[in-house]
């Protein structure tokens, strides 16, 4: 008899339309958890487990000695690699939800379609809006940029002096990822501060620089 | 409109973790703010025990001849304190304004280490803009 009534509730379960569930999400609590999460990439043991593992016992030594920041573009390295690969998995998901939502299961099979898809559903459903602007890079034909005045995930975030050159946009530039190699796409991208004249924060260029295989394909298919 | 001339905040084991000064008349070397920030933090935490009335959270204002202080305290022991002309109005919704901004640009932030000093461009650039934006503008909160 139990058993009975519990298989007909998961039928049911299963019978249920799929719902898009709440579409909106405290920003507050947001940017706590990715503050947490880039801070979580900062602990010193993964680090010094990671140089140990990659880079030998003598950048160890320098890093015990003369503090983290000795080795500061190898940490600086890693902590975007793994911040970037939070973001991967998030993008790979991501794909799968959106083409299954928005777009009735469709495929992207050229270059400017799934640009497109990222630059307006991806961002729409992520941040609310769509990108500002997509351009072609115009040194490199494999170059396409997505810019953005502020990323939301940098909003409240200041990068200090010492670090220069990291930004925590990677994670922006890993969904990105995400989505373009789940998709056949497989590309490098990367995120770059932009200073602009006259503004005091710089712009955000997302950088994606796609594999030589999809630019042949791309001339193939005309 | 009358002026801020300086503004401190103070974490909860009475360390300053910001010093901001508006114009000569409040300026300070490093020394002497630090002394006074733990000064008012004794100072604060003294007055909760002295006081007549029950329930009473600490010192909010004290006027003196040049100057006025107005102190905010957060819930966690996080204490916002601006010196300012004597007579100058709505101090307390600066405070609570400028507390936002801390938790926004502050706290949001993963470079920032809890109670050390704060070293954060983007609460800066709006801590400025605040403080010279038309008070009118911080009236309708």
């Amino acid at each position: 008899m139990i058993g009975a009534s519990k298989i007909k509730q998961y039928s049911n379960v299963l019978e249920k339309p799929l719902s898009k569930g709440k579409q909106e999400v405290s920003l507050s609590a947001f940017a706590f958890l990715f503050s947490e999460l880039v801070q979580y990439n900062q602990t010193q043991v993964d680090n010094i487990a990671e140089l140990e593992r990659r880079y030998g016992v003598i950048l160890l030594l320098q890093t015990m000695f003369l503090g983290p920041w000795a080795a500061g573009s190898e940490i600086v390295h890693n902590q975007l690699c793994r911040l970037e690969d939070a973001g991967y998995a998030v993008g790979a998901r991501c794909l799968e939800l959106l083409c299954h939502r928005e777009k009735g299961n469709r495929r992207e099979t050229r270059l400017l379609g799934i640009l497109s898809f990222v630059h307006s559903t991806v961002w729409k459903v992520l941040f609310g809006k769509v990108a500002d602007s997509l351009e072609k890079g115009t040194e490199h034909e494999d170059e396409y940029m997505i810019s953005e005045k502020e990323l939301l995930v940098n909003r409240f975030i200041s990068i200090p002096k010492d670090m220069g050159t990291f930004n925590c946009g990677a994670f922006v530039a890993g969904i990105v990822r995400g989505v373009l190699d789940s998709a056949g796409f497989p590309a490098v991208v990367t995120a770059h501060f932009v200073p602009m004249e006259g503004q005091q924060r710089p712009r955000t260029t997302i950088l994606i620089k796609f594999a030589e295989e999809v630019l042949r394909r791309e001339a193939r298919l005309g | 409109m009358a002026a801020i001339y300086s503004l401190y905040i103070i974490n909860k084991s009475g360390g300053l973790i910001f010093y901001k000064d508006y114009g000569s008349a409040g300026r300070m070397d490093t020394n002497d703010t630090l002394r006074v920030a733990s000064l008012w933090h004794s100072m604060h935490a003294i007055s909760q025990q002295l006081s007549p009335v029950l329930g009473c959270a600490g010192i909010e204002l004290l006027e003196a001849d040049n100057f006025d202080l107005h102190c905010f305290q957060s819930l966690t022991g996080t204490k916002f304190f601006v010196v300012c002309e004597p007579g100058t109005l709505h101090m307390e919704n600066l405070l609570k304004y400028i507390y936002e901004l801390y938790t926004d640009y502050v706290l949001k932030n993963p470079f920032y280490e809890m109670e050390m000093p704060i070293r954060c461009e983007l609460f800066d650039i709006n801590l400025s803009q605040a403080i010279q934006k038309d008070r009118v503008a911080l009236l309708g909160r």
